[in-house]
């Protein structure tokens, strides 16, 4: 006997063509204006000398971490990526991952109060996000190409997609959690929904939202990685590129440079959450 | 004048709350009624109202339905039938924005576990209810200030809510409730988080705050100490229904039911207790050899007091007599105090029983004096202090 094969792949790929085809034309515009943004942080970045940037990296995360530990590695790890000569590699990822973080909260952190303040927005946010988070990261880049076409933009696209749910999920559980008895307070005071949100759950859910944040930017930093394969380039580009060329030293090299740039942004990331307690 | 009252008030926890009320009116019990159909009964049938200037006490044990009463009442919960007034306003007929407008300008609310903002600081919380009224900072900031200071926060307007001792962290809730000048009070199990002697201190300070603010203050409380205490009224709760209103000396001398009286039982320390055992000292008394009406409007002064005890020339009572009198005298010259003593002033022996005191100071104009044998003042009885004094024995 022979079940039909369930056109679960074809439906899929039907309805992204159909979306390519309407709208590439605005998606691809999209692209061209976010790539010529992204060429001026980048250009930017690289216009300062590197040891003026390491300067200036190390002395922003001693005042926004307060802590000496992390500003001298920082200078430490900094210079090494220069010295393996990556630095254009990671200014170009550090660029890559400030860009997808950014746009991924803020998508992800109204999307979270939206959740948190209506059953029938969390009822059909949570298993988005469920999916989201189970589907291999792999899976994403495909149709980013035909929306935005080879390159950073179809890498961002991707990371948004991929290091979104946590920023939605943390700001949906900080919201969530604010004590039922400061919430009745408020309302016996006679607070609007909007004067609620902003001057009591919102402040309470701070520091579960810059959990959040640290996770969506530890997100995007691996997809960013990822994302080399269609065209990212920076420092998982030189992995994607020891990879081919079976180049164990450079492979590891490059490696050691992610792992650097992770450890400074989750550190800096984790004092600052933890000091808004 | 009424500013709250409470009309024929139910609330039924459940799907289908309507469907509970005609059971209730057929008189069903809460027990069944939850076996039956698996709704709770919050409040029953209750009415009531409380006078301007007034504390009204709400007590019952726990799962009587008084928070719930005194939340259906600013409508945190929102009642299943009937109706609450405020100053003649249907609160219940009222929609969203009408609600807060009257939250906001007339029931101030202290909580029971104080629900402090704990990222705001001492001041910042006192200022809530005026930031959400939308008040400029500068004023705001001063009425905050004004408000910490009558409940004796001065000074720690800058720390946090979770480097102050229970008792000032609830004194920060009262603060908040009053930066705002409500007329109304409501006060949740205010001081049931406190331990007791923290408490009584609290118990005191609203009695004092209270004579200086007037407000009208609902008060819910699970103790019956502090009901005696506190109340110009008792409402008595059991089970959502109401099952006695009354003053402190009508629920302890007349309990209305079984129920009411085996709850007074371990406080109805009134036949032990005698009048020597609840009578202050006398703070100040005037001698007829050398004080003149002079004298005794200075002590009385002095004492916040209206009437003065005078004793003569053995230190035997004579009799009493009061501020307006002495100010006459003053002023037609006099400096005989005879003239305007009263000296059929009632007074007690040192073993009458506190239950007899009662009956004693009904309408009496100023303090019972307590006179041994020999007719020597040996203490005054104040009617709020003998409420007081048996409230906190019946605690031990």
């Amino acid at each position: 006997m022979d079940i039909p094969r369930i056109p679960v792949g074809k439906t899929i790929e039907a309805g992204i063509d159909f979306l390519v085809e309407h709208c590439s034309f605005a998606t691809r515009a999209f692209s061209d204006v976010l790539d010529t943004g992204l060429d001026i942080v980048q250009t930017g970045m690289l216009a300062l000398p590197p040891w003026l940037f390491i300067i200036i990296v190390s002395l922003l995360t001693w005042r926004l971490a307060r802590s000496k530990r992390i500003a001298l590695f920082s200078i430490a790890g900094l210079l090494l990526i220069w010295n393996m000569g990556l630095w254009k590699a990671t200014v170009s990822t550090i660029s890559l991952v400030i860009v997808s973080t950014l746009m991924a909260l803020m998508i992800g952190v109204p999307t979270g109060i939206l959740a948190a303040m209506s059953k029938y927005v969390n009822k059909t946010v949570m298993p988005v996000l469920d999916v989201m988070q189970t589907m291999p990261a792999f899976v994403y880049l495909i149709p980013a190409i035909p929306f935005f076409g080879l390159g950073k933009v179809a890498a961002i696209f991707s990371t948004v997609i991929f290091a979104m749910p946590p920023a939605i999920r943390f700001t949906c559980l900080g919201i969530q959690q604010v004590p039922k008895e400061l919430i009745e307070c408020s309302e016996a005071f006679g607070s609007t929904r909007w004067q609620r949100l902003v001057k009591l759950e919102l402040p309470l859910a701070t520091p579960t939202i810059m959990a959040g944040v640290n996770q969506t930017v530890m997100l995007s930093l691996s997809m960013v990685v990822i994302a080399a394969m269609i065209g990212a380039k920076g420092l998982g580009g030189e992995v994607w590129k020891a990879i081919q060329r079976l180049q164990m030293g450079k492979g590891f090299e490059a490696g050691i440079g992610i792992v650097i740039v992770a450890i400074i942004m989750d550190r800096v990331l984790q004092k600052v959450g933890s000091r808004k307690q | 004048m009424e500013k709250i009252r409470v009309e024929n008030l139910y609330k039924i926890f459940g799907p289908q709350p309507a469907k509970v009320i005609p059971m209730l009116e057929q008189g069903l019990s809460k027990g069944d009624i939850m076996e039956k159909t698996k709704h709770g009964v919050g409040v029953n049938n209750a009415s009531f109202s409380v006078e301007e200037g007034e504390i009204v006490v709400v007590m019952g044990l726990s799962g009587s339905g008084k928070s719930t009463l005194v939340r259906c009442i600013n409508r945190l919960i929102e009642p299943t039938q009937g109706r609450v007034f405020i100053d003649g306003i249907d609160l219940t007929s009222l929609d969203k924005n009408e609600l807060r407008k009257v939250r906001l300008e007339k029931l101030g609310m202290v909580f029971q576990n104080f629900a402090l903002f704990p990222h705001r600081t001492v001041l910042q919380n006192a200022e809530f209810g005026l930031e959400i009224k939308g008040m400029d900072p500068e004023e705001r900031s001063k009425k905050a200030y004004d408000a910490l200071e009558l409940v004796g926060l001065k000074g720690w307007e800058d720390s946090f809510p979770s480097q102050l001792s229970g008792g000032m962290q609830q004194r920060v809730g009262l603060a908040r409730a009053l930066a705002l000048d409500p007329d109304i009070l409501l006060m949740d199990e205010a001081f049931s988080a406190l331990d007791p002697l923290i408490r009584r201190d609290m118990q005191d300070e609203l009695i004092s705050l209270q004579e200086r603010m007037q407000k009208t203050i609902l008060f819910i409380s699970h103790d019956l100490d502090e009901a005696l205490k506190l109340g110009d009224r008792i409402v008595l709760m059991k089970d959502g229904e109401i099952v006695q209103i009354g003053t402190p000396e009508d629920i302890l001398t007349n309990p209305a039911d079984d129920y009411v009286s085996r709850f007074v039982e371990d406080v109805d320390i009134t036949k032990v207790l005698t009048a020597e055992s609840v009578m202050k000292k006398t703070e100040a008394v005037g001698h007829i050899k050398t004080d003149g009406p002079r004298a005794a409007l200075r002590k009385m002064r002095k004492n916040s007091i209206s009437s003065l005890f005078v004793l003569n020339e053995e230190r035997k009572l004579m009799g009493v007599v009061n501020a307006q009198d002495c100010a006459k005298l003053v002023a037609e010259g006099s400096s005989d105090l005879r003239s305007v003593i009263c000296t059929t002033c009632k007074t007690t022996h040192l073993d009458t029983p506190a239950q007899d005191l009662f009956i004693i100071m009904q309408d009496l104009g100023y303090p019972l004096a307590v006179v041994d044998d020999d007719n020597r003042l040996k203490g005054v009885i104040i009617r709020g202090s003998l409420i007081a004094a048996i409230a906190e024995r019946g605690g031990n």
